[in-house]
């Protein structure tokens, strides 16, 4: 129940795109058309749902300090919580490069499409920003990692599809010609954040 | 001393017509995220103009000896242990700053201004043209940071860097800070308006569709 509660929260209150506004440069770039939305939603949510659990157990049983007794009693003291970015990005990078291998083999037209915004999943804030958020949060158990990144992932995910469903009919309305493009993104991201504002008092 | 012509535009460009957050769209995360106090905004464009010169700096320093396949790993350790240094700093001289900032120091390794003057600038250009160019684009992300920061203070708290600027007299006469301007999409809509002002008076900027 706590899980599922946790999933719906991280969709829909703590949205990283809306709430936190992580992962922006691709969730500007690449909503032009739904399609394309919906493969790199589809990439990001697997790379968070594959990459906060193993930072986690990184982060409890190797990182912080004081959880290296596992190895003897003489790395008590032991505090490498300095070298968390660096290990959490590193693994970030080398399963986003599993990723690309993947979508290349089983679907090269979306790799195609996706461009250099595959490779750059790597630098997209929403992923190592879920793995900062569980090492603040200090979750319970690995069970709830998952269930934190994988519903961060989706809540990603609807908020490109969203952008580009509406990008799409933006094309047929007559916008001022200087706000145009990135403009009109901005301040269409923006009402649609002040309606993800609309779940925070929801308590589940 | 006086700067070349390239020098000139590696460093002031980035200001205007070529900005990070405006044109090129990068870093747009942060821009938007710790702009909500004048202070927090001031640390980080502070931070982010530090790491991207000196990440650059170093990237053109070793661009001849890093093989082209794994140059994104290289980048992304020489930005984080940057990044690790500066957030140490932070932690030992601005305790509280850092608090406020909470994750989004550890996220410069994420701003894709970083990745971006690195894979278009510093890969191709010698170490004085990529510092300059690295120190430009800092200052053309940190001026957004600091006008909105600057009008989501104001306007929000009433107050600037934690100071009350609007007078007593204002709120006995019913003036109300505006609430709304705390909240995070006010951001994104103060950036649209930077974009619309900046693109009206630069019609070259302008795009052809929505």
């Amino acid at each position: 129940m706590e899980t599922i509660s946790l999933i719906v929260r991280s969709i829909f209150v703590d949205n990283m795109v809306f709430a936190y506004f992580l992962g922006m440069c691709s969730y500007l770039a690449v909503s032009k058309n739904v399609k394309t939305a919906v493969g790199l939603g589809a990439a990001v949510t697997f790379v968070l749902t594959l990459t906060l659990p193993i930072n986690y157990l990184l982060e409890n049983y190797v990182l912080k300090a004081g959880v290296l007794t596992w190895l003897g009693e003489d790395f008590a003291s032991v505090d490498l919580s300095v070298f968390s970015l660096l290990i959490f990005i590193a693994i970030i990078a080398s399963f986003v490069q599993l990723v690309e291998m993947i979508v290349e083999k089983f679907s090269p037209s979306l790799y195609n499409s996706l461009g250099i915004f595959l490779p750059l999943i790597a630098v997209n804030c929403a992923i190592l920003g879920g793995s900062l958020f569980m090492q603040q949060r200090e979750f319970a158990n690995v069970g709830m990692a998952t269930a934190y990144g994988f519903g961060s992932g989706i809540g990603w995910l609807i908020a490109i599809v969203g952008l580009a469903a509406i990008r799409e009919k933006l094309e047929y309305s007559h916008i001022p010609k200087p706000l145009r493009g990135l403009g009109i993104t901005f301040i269409v991201t923006a009402l649609m954040a002040i309606g993800f504002m609309s779940f925070s008092g929801i308590n589940i | 001393m006086a700067l070349s012509a390239k020098a000139k535009q590696a460093l002031l460009g980035p200001l205007n017509k070529n900005n990070p957050v405006l044109v090129q769209v990068l870093g747009i995360c942060s821009a938007l995220a710790v702009t909500s106090k004048l202070e927090p905004s001031l640390v980080m464009a502070i931070a982010v103009t530090i790491v991207t010169a000196f990440a650059n700096v170093i990237i053109s320093l070793l661009r001849k000896t890093i093989p082209n396949r794994i140059r994104i790993i290289v980048q992304l350790v020489v930005v984080a242990a940057l990044v690790t240094i500066v957030s140490e700093v932070l932690k030992a001289f601005a305790y509280d700053v850092n608090k406020q900032l909470s994750v989004f120091v550890g996220l410069i390794v994420t701003n894709c201004i970083l990745m971006g003057r690195l894979e278009a600038f510093a890969l191709g250009n010698g170490p004085w043209p990529s510092f300059l160019d690295g120190i430009g684009n800092g200052l053309g992300y940190g001026w957004i940071l600091v006008v909105v920061g600057f009008f989501r203070e104001l306007l929000g708290s009433g107050t600037l860097l934690g100071i009350q600027v609007v007078p007593e007299v204002f709120y006995n006469m019913g003036y109300e800070n505006n609430g709304l301007m705390i909240l995070p999409p006010m951001a994104l809509f103060l950036v649209g308006i930077i974009i619309w002002i900046q693109r009206s008076k630069y019609k070259d900027l302008q795009e052809a569709t929505n």
